[in-house]
């Protein structure tokens, strides 16, 4: 095997001009699977005038950085395009994406292009003499699976939140290639053309000190009122799981995880969330948490400080109760 | 527009999630299964394109599980046509050979627009709508949150990012997007609709028995995780749940 074949390629997320936070994590993880396989971290950077943002990626041994106006809004196909020539022209040992809105993408069209092997969703990925052992989140965090992916290049795309970003950080700049796209990227049949922001003018959830969040448990539109009234009363907000944003009963601007907002409040009160990843990735900086599900195996459980398994509609009037004595209010 | 929704079953997390004997696989004579949420967005994705600007919507999905109900259910939602794929078995089947399987059932068929889930919960080796996309070699973007026309062979999508953010992008068809939710809740079907659809409609069989099912990577084991940090849990009737916790909010001075 030639040295490029030991090495790990980390793929750069960026957007606005900033790099992804994941990103960090991925190049910390990378750093050790570097050293077990006897390879080198190489992070690939794909886009238009970016090259000053590789001063921050120093944890890698070298930043391989591509730039051209048609990698500058990212499209799947224009940067799988350019990933895939690079990876056939010096193949690495091991290709790691975040599981996120462009990493999901391109791992699994490289996965085809490439014939190469893919892991999603990583948990953890360690080598055990030269096998790759990669442990998979499923079923909404119920289930993990461990799979092992034998001695060739593989694809893997790790959970934001499964390794910390510290050891991905480094204050020294590292050493940075810059080169032309290796493929014609004129004429994609995929094209950028703009960011659209998020709507303002609701509640801020991200400043509220207090959050009460609801998932698909609520059940129904009139139900939020509960939430609302237990929000008022403990000086915070309402916030939503996907499902419930989805359902069009509150603002995209209201929904914490993934695709949503990232929430640090002081108390986080989760009813009838279960606890899928994407969600807990918006949620997990809260100071307090308390969940409350009807079902006892909910991975919220995991991440809650306090939890009550039980039918929320049972406990909530209760709440409502003890609160409004509290504050001198008839129940 | 000839629309493709490609189908797919997933474990129903409701029901509890047994293993197997051999430790790697999940035991299918407890399971029970349920259309992939992001699918079902991929549907209604599809007939809102087929009630603002006409499209003729065909749903094609792997037979296992109750799959007829999610195709009749299709049906009666205002789908054309429905294809159930037949010929291979459930057990063992990666995502790649999912994907190899559609590729086999769209041979032929005229699709300007694949649509289906950006992601289901029982993900390993991939996700369907992207491994279909690198195979077909067809221009794709997955994680969408609508799907719009801008002339007959060109579509724009707008892919979510955190923060509420998203990229409209433009997409030359044909094209495959991996749908992560429409623009509106899926619509409901009464269930005598669904009954009637049985009996008035049908769905077509589709054999896939002939494709070569592709290796995917070697389960060790699957495992219900031991949480490493759990909640402390509160007990009691409702009201001591409901003071407790608010005794907690005071400690932790949330309360005053
Ligand atoms: C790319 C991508 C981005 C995503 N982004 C986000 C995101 O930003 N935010 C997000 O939240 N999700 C996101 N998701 C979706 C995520 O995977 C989950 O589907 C979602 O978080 C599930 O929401 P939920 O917990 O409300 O619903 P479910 O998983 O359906 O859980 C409902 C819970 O309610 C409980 N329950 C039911 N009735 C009651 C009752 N009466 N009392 C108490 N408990 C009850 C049930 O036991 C269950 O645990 C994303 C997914 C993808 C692929
Ligand atoms: N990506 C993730 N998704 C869901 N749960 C996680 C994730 N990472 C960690 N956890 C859980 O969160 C808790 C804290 O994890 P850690 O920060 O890794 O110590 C543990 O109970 C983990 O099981």
């Amino acid at each position: 095997m030639n040295q490029s074949g030991r090495d790990v390629w980390v793929y750069v997320e960026h957007l606005r001009g900033a790099v992804a936070e994941h990103t960090y994590e991925l190049l910390g993880k990378g750093r050790e699977l570097a050293g077990a396989l006897g390879g080198r971290l190489v992070a690939i950077f794909l886009g238009e005038g970016v090259h000053p943002l590789t001063d921050t990626l120093g944890a890698a041994d070298s930043v391989l950085c591509v730039e051209d106006a048609a990698l500058a809004g990212f499209t799947p196909q224009a940067h799988a395009s350019v990933l895939r020539s690079l990876a056939e022209q010096q193949p690495p040992r091991l290709l790691l994406f975040g599981a996120t809105s462009m990493g999901m993408d391109l791992a699994s069209l490289l996965s085809t292009t490439l014939r190469m092997p893919l892991v999603v969703n990583c948990r953890d990925i360690c080598v055990e003499d030269h096998r790759i052992i990669a442990t998979n989140q499923m079923c909404g965090g119920k289930l993990l699976c461990q799979a092992e992916i034998a001695d060739a290049p593989a694809i893997f795309t790790v959970l934001p939140g499964a390794f910390p970003a510290a050891q991905g950080k480094s204050d020294h700049p590292p050493a940075v290639q810059r080169i032309a796209t290796p493929v014609p990227l004129e004429g994609l049949r995929t094209r950028f053309v703009r960011l659209l922001e998020p709507a303002a003018g609701d509640v801020d959830i991200t400043k509220a000190p207090v959050l009460v969040a609801v998932g698909r448990g609520i059940q129904r539109q009139d139900n939020l009122a509960l939430a609302e009234e237990l929000a008022g009363l403990l000086g915070g907000a309402v916030c939503a799981s996907r499902p419930v944003i989805d359902q069009g009963w509150l603002p995209v601007t209201r929904q914490v995880g993934k695709s949503g907002m990232i929430v640090k409040p002081r108390f986080y009160l989760a009813l009838g969330i279960s606890g899928a990843s994407e969600h807990i990735e918006g949620m997990k900086g809260s100071e307090l948490v308390v969940a409350i599900n009807s079902d006892p195996k909910a991975p919220i459980f995991e991440v809650a400080d306090y939890g009550v398994v039980a039918d929320m509609f049972d406990i909530i009037p209760a709440l409502l109760g003890v609160l409004r004595a509290r504050k001198g209010l008839a129940a | 527009m000839n629309i493709a929704v490609l189908l797919n079953m997933v474990p129903d997390l409701v029901e509890d999630l047994e293993l197997d004997a051999s430790g790697t696989a999940l035991d299918a004579q407890w399971m029970r299964y349920v259309l992939s949420e992001s699918d079902e967005h991929a549907l209604e994705q599809a007939l809102l394109l087929k009630d603002r600007h006409g499209a003729r919507v065909t749903v094609l999905a792997l037979d296992y599980g109750d799959v007829d109900e999610a195709l009749y259910s299709s049906l009666a939602k205002g789908a054309d046509e429905a294809v159930r794929l037949v010929g291979i078995p459930r057990e063992g089947l990666t995502k790649r050979a999912i994907a190899v399987a559609f590729r086999e059932a769209l041979r032929g068929m005229p699709a300007d627009l694949i649509l289906t889930g950006v992601f289901a919960i029982d993900d390993l080796d991939g996700h369907v709508a992207g491994l279909l996309a690198g195979l077909l070699d067809l221009p794709f973007v997955g994680v969408t949150r609508s799907v719009e026309p801008v002339c007959d062979d060109r579509v724009v999508v707008q892919k979510e990012y955190p923060g509420g953010l998203a990229a409209e992008i433009e997409v030359d068809l044909p094209a495959v997007i991996g749908v992560l939710s429409a623009p509106q809740p899926p619509r409901y079907v009464p269930v005598a609709r669904i009954r009637e659809t049985r009996r008035t409609r049908a769905v077509t069989a589709h054999d896939v028995s002939s494709i070569e099912i592709p290796p995917g990577p070697a389960i060790l084991r699957l495992l219900k995780p031991e949480p490493a940090k759990r909640a402390e849990m509160l007990a009691g009737s409702p009201e001591d749940i409901a003071r407790q916790m608010v005794a907690i909010l005071q400690e932790r001075g949330v309360l005053r």
